[in-house]
C-alpha cells in the first residue's frame, strides 16, 4: 500500500533577534492558531481531524526536561499522540511523512520552535562533540565550520568573493519575504569588510541569532484534496548521517549530502536535478555552506560551487534558484531553519510566497541539516 | 471515589464519543532484540559502546549483520548526559554512517515511542528493515535534577519533587481509595525480586524472602520506601523491526506488532491533582478497543509495563483494566500476576528491577517478544504467550502502548 501524501497549510512566525515577550510555547501556540484557521481542522478523534502532532524543540534551548511538555500542551497533546524529534525540524516533516505512509495517521502536524536569545548557543554546540577527543577542544559549530570552510578552499580554490555572492544574493532575497529577520541587503563589499568571527567565516557570513517557529499539516491525498485546492505533494525524502569524528572525514566533501539527496531523486524520479528543479531552499547556517551543499546536491560538480553562484544559476532569475526567502543567513532559528525550508518550499508550490514568488515553481528541494560541518543531512523534494 | 470518576468519565467518553476509525496499517514484525547486562554504573564504556553492545545483540539474535539494516533510529532523555544532538556521537557506534536515520525522545517514554518510530518507519515502505537503539547512563549526569527541571520554571518549578514525590502521593492516595495497605506494594517488589533473580538482564536481584524485608528498608517519603522505587541503572536496548516481506524472508519467529498508541497529556503540578491516569486507562482502551479485545486477562496472555514503582503496579494495573478498580491489591495478594500465575505482569522483574530511563520502555516490548518467542530462558512464563500488552510512561502523565502476537492475523 502506498499513499500519497500532501502539505496542506503551513504557517511562520516573524523571526526575529529576540521575542521577549514571548514564552517557547506561546510562540509555538501562534503557529497553532494560524494553521487550525486555515484548514479549520480540529484535534477531533473521529478520523475528521488531526491525528497526531510531531514537535521540534531541544532540552538544551529551553533549559528544561522534556521540552516538548509545553510545546504539546498547546499543539493537541491533550490525550493525544505526540512526539518530539529533537534535531532539525525537516526531520520532524519526514517523521510526520512516514507516520502517514504507514497508515497509522491520516493528518499530522509538525511545528519547530526554538528561541536562540534565551542562551548562549556555543556553549550548548559544544556538548554536541564527543566528550573525549572534541568536547574538550572547545569546538562548537562556527569553529567547525570555519575548518570546514578553510578545507574547502583550499582543495577547491573557493574565493572569498564567492562566499559573499551567496550573502549578498540571499540578503538581497530576503528584502522580500515578510518573515525573514534581516531584511536590509548588504553589498559585496559589506561583507568582505565585516568583522572576522573564526577565520575565513566573517560576521555576515553567518546566521544571526534567531527567534521563531513554523510548522505545516501533512495529510493523505483523500484528505488534502479536500483541504486545498493547492497541496504541495511530497515526492521523495533521503536522510543520511556522516561520521562523527571530524578527522575522519575530509570536510570539503559532503557524501552525506549525496547519499541523501540520492534517495530523494530515486523516489521523486529525479535524474538531473539542476534541469527537473525549480528552486531550492538549502540549510546554509555559514555562506561557504550553500556552495558546498550545492555540489552535494548534484546542482554542479565537485569543488564547482563557486563557479554555480558566479554564474548567476542560483539567482532569483537564474535557471534554478536557491533560496529565494532569504535563506538561514537571513536568519532562521537552529532547529526550525529545516522545517522554515519545507515551509517555504510548500508556500512557492502553492503559489502563496508573496513578495519573492517563483513563477512557475513545479518542483521545489528543502535541505535541512544539523551537527558539526554537516554530519546529518535530509533531504525533500516537493511537487505540485 | 476520585478513581471511580475519573475512570467513569473517560469510559463514558468512550463509549458515547468516540468512534475508532478504522486503521489501514501496514503489517510489521519484530524480528531481533537485544539488551546490555543493566546495573548502576558503567564505567568501563562510553556512551556510544553501551549502545554497540545492544546493536550487537539485536544482530546476533536476529542472525543480520549490520548491512542488512536499512535505517537507525535513536533515543534517550535528552537532558540527563548533558548531550546536545546525543545521536550525533553515537551514529559510528550504532551503524548508521552512509545510512539514514534520526532522533525522537519524550522522555520517560523514549524507549516505547522509539520501537512506535521503528514500526512506522518499517510500516512505511520507505524502508524494509529498522532498527531501533535506546539507552541510558544516568551515572554521567544528574537525573534528580533532570527530572526536577521536567516542571515548568514559572509555575511549578518551586513544589516540583521528581519522581520520589509523585509515587509517594500515588501510594498515600491509593491507600486512601482501596483497601490496600503497605504490605500489598511490598508483595509487588517480592514478586518483581522473584522475577528479576531469573533474569540476566535485570540490574536489582536481591533475593528477597518477605514481606519484611521490603517493610523494614529506609523510609524515602511516606509511605514510598526504597525498595518500592526502581534503581537508576545504565544500559542500552535494541530492536529491529521489519516490514512484512522481510520479516517472513528474515525471521523463523517473527513477533507480529498489531497495534501502538501514543497518548500524552498536560503536565501540571500546581493544580494539586492527585494522579492522572486518563492517560493510562485511554491508551490501554484504545488498543482494546481496536483489536477486539473485552477481557484483557483472558485476551491477552501477559503484560509487561513500565512500573517505576510498587503502587505504581497496583493502581495502573486497575488503569490498564487488568482488573476491576480498587481490586489490584486482590491481584497481588493472590498471586495472580506472578510469573506463572494466571496473567503475568513483568515477568521480567520489571522496571522496579530496572530502569535505564531511555530504554526501558523498549526493554518492555524487547522482553514481551522474547515471551511470544519462547526464548525468554529461565524467566519464560509458563502459560502459552499469543498476545502480549507492553507500555511506557513518562512526562508525569504520558502513555505509550503497544500490542504484540504470536500470529499475524
Amino acid at each position: 500500500m502506498t499513499r500519497k501524501v500532501g502539505i496542506v497549510a503551513v504557517a511562520q512566525t516573524e523571526y526575529e533577534e529576540a521575542k521577549p515577550a514571548w514564552r517557547e510555547a506561546e510562540i509555538t501556540y501562534q503557529i497553532v492558531e494560524k494553521l487550525l484557521g486555515e484548514t479549520e481542522l480540529s484535534f477531533a478523534e473521529d478520523g475528521t481531524g488531526i491525528d497526531a502532532t510531531v514537535t521540534c524543540s531541544s532540552d538544551h534551548w529551553d533549559g528544561r526536561t522534556l521540552s516538548d511538555i509545553p510545546h504539546g500542551e498547546v499543539a493537541g497533546s491533550h490525550l493525544r499522540a505526540e512526539e518530539k524529534i529533537s534535531s532539525d525540524g525537516i526531520n520532524a516533516v519526514i517523521y510526520a511523512y512516514l507516520q502517514i505512509l504507514s497508515g497509522h495517521y491520516d493528518i499530522v502536524m509538525a511545528i519547530a520552535t526554538c528561541k536562540e536569545s534565551q542562551t548562549v548557543g556555543y556553549i550548548i554546540e559544544n556538548f554536541a562533540f564527543d566528550p573525549v577527543y572534541q568536547q574538550k577542544l572547545g569546538l562548537d559549530f562556527l569553529a567547525a565550520a570555519a575548518l570546514q570552510a578553510n578545507r574547502y578552499i583550499h582543495k577547491y580554490g573557493i574565493t572569498p568573493e564567492q562566499r559573499a555572492c551567496v550573502v549578498v544574493k540571499n540578503r538581497g532575497n530576503a528584502k522580500n519575504n515578510p518573515f525573514a529577520q534581516l531584511r536590509t541587503p548588504v553589498s559585496l563589499e559589506e561583507v568582505l569588510d565585516s568583522a572576522i568571527l573564526a577565520s575565513p567565516i566573517r560576521l555576515l557570513e553567518a546566521k544571526p541569532v534567531s527567534d521563531g517557529a513554523c510548522g505545516l499539516i501533512l495529510a493523505t491525498e483523500e484528505k488534502a484534496k479536500k483541504l486545498t485546492r493547492t497541496p504541495a505533494w511530497i515526492a521523495g525524502v533521503g536522510q543520511c548521517y556522516e561520521s562523527h569524528y571530524l578527522g575522519d572525514r575530509d570536510l570539503a566533501e559532503c557524501d552525506a549530502l549525496s547519499l541523501a539527496a540520492k534517495n530523494a531523486y530515486r523516489q521523486a524520479g529525479i535524474t538531473d536535478p539542476l534541469q527537473q528543479i525549480d528552486l531550492a531552499e538549502i540549510s546554509e547556517y555559514y555562506s561557504y555552506q550553500e556552495l558546498l551543499w550545492s555540489e552535494g546536491l548534484g546542482f554542479c560538480g565537485k569543488g564547482d560551487g563557486g563557479k554555480l553562484i558566479e554564474k548567476g544559476v542560483t539567482e532569483l532569475e537564474g535557471k534554478l534558484p536557491v533560496n529565494p526567502s532569504g535563506g538561514v543567513l537571513s536568519g532562521n532559528p537552529t532547529l526550525v531553519a529545516g522545517t522554515a525550508r519545507v515551509v517555504e518550499i510548500a508556500l512557492q508550490l502553492m503559489g502563496k510566497a508573496n513578495g519573492h514568488q517563483i513563477p512557475k515553481a513545479k518542483a521545489g528541494l528543502a535541505h535541512g541539516t544539523y551537527g558539526p560541518c554537516g554530519q546529518h543531512h535530509a533531504v525533500l523534494v516537493l511537487r505540485t | 471515589m476520585a478513581l471511580m470518576v475519573r475512570a467513569g468519565s473517560i469510559t463514558q467518553y468512550w463509549s458515547c464519543e468516540h468512534k475508532e476509525r478504522k486503521l489501514m496499517v501496514n503489517r510489521v514484525a519484530i524480528i531481533g532484540v537485544g539488551q546490555t547486562y543493566h546495573t548502576s554504573k558503567r564505567p568501563d564504556v562510553c556512551i556510544p559502546e553501551l549502545c554497540n553492545e545492544a546493536v550487537k545483540a539485536a544482530l546476533e539474535d536476529a542472525g543480520l549483520t549490520i548491512k542488512d539494516i536499512d535505517a537507525v533510529v535513536m533515543g534517550n532523555m535528552e537532558l540527563f548526559e548533558g548531550r546536545y544532538h546525543q545521536d550525533l556521537w553515537q551514529a559510528d557506534y550504532v551503524g548508521v554512517y552512509h545510512k539514514p536515520g534520526f532522533r525522537v525522545t519524550t522522555g520517560g517514554t523514549t524507549g516505547g515511542t522509539l520501537a512506535c518510530t521503528a514500526f512506522f518507519c518499517a510500516a512505511s515502505g520507505l524502508y524494509d528493515v529498522v532498527m531501533a537503539v535506546t539507552f541510558e547512563k544516568q551515572s554521567e549526569g544528574d537525573s534528580r535534577a533532570g527530572l526536577k527541571t521536567v516542571a515548568d520554571p514559572i509555575w511549578d518549578r518551586w513544589i516540583s519533587t521528581g519522581a520520589i514525590g509523585t509515587f509517594a502521593r500515588l501510594g498515600n492516595w491509593y491507600m486512601k481509595e482501596s483497601c490496600a495497605t503497605e504490605e500489598h506494594a511490598a508483595l509487588v517488589r517480592l514478586k518483581a525480586d522473584r522475577n528479576a533473580c531469573l533474569n540476566p538482564h535485570a540490574h536489582l536481584r536481591l533475593n528477597l524472602k518477605t514481606v519484611d524485608d521490603v517493610l523494614k528498608s529506609e523510609m524515602l517519603v511516606p509511605p514510598l520506601r526504597k525498595l518500592d522505587m526502581c534503581p537508576t541503572s545504565e544500559g542500552a536496548c535494541a530492536i529491529i523491526v521489519a516490514s512484512e516481506k522481510k520479516a517472513k524472508k528474515l525471521s523463523n519467529k517473527p513477533v507480529w506488532v498489531k497495534d501502538w498508541v501514543e497518548v500524552h497529556n498536560e503536565t501540571r503540578y500546581n493544580r494539586g491533582d492527585p494522579v492522572s491516569l486518563e492517560n493510562l486507562e485511554k491508551a490501554a482502551l484504545t488498543i482494546y478497543k481496536r483489536n477486539g479485545i473485552t477481557n484483557p486477562r483472558r485476551d491477552i496472555s501477559l503484560a509487561e509495563i513500565y512500573e517505576p514503582s510498587t503502587w505504581a503496579e497496583l493502581v495502573w494495573s486497575e488503569a490498564f483494566h487488568f482488573c476491576e478498580k480498587g481490586e489490584a491489591y486482590n491481584l497481588i495478594e493472590r498471586g495472580a500476576t506472578e510469573r506463572n500465575g494466571e496473567f503475568p505482569v513483568n515477568p521480567s522483574g520489571g522496571v522496579i528491577a530496572t530502569n535505564p530511563i531511555g530504554a526501558t520502555g523498549m526493554i518492555r516490548v524487547a522482553e514481551a517478544a522474547l515471551q511470544i518467542r519462547g526464548d525468554a530462558g529461565p524467566h519464560q512464563v509458563s502459560r502459552e504467550v499469543k498476545r502480549t500488552f507492553t507500555t511506557a510512561w513518562g512526562g508525569s502523565s504520558w502513555t505509550v502502548a503497544h500490542l504484540l502476537s504470536k500470529s499475524p492475523d
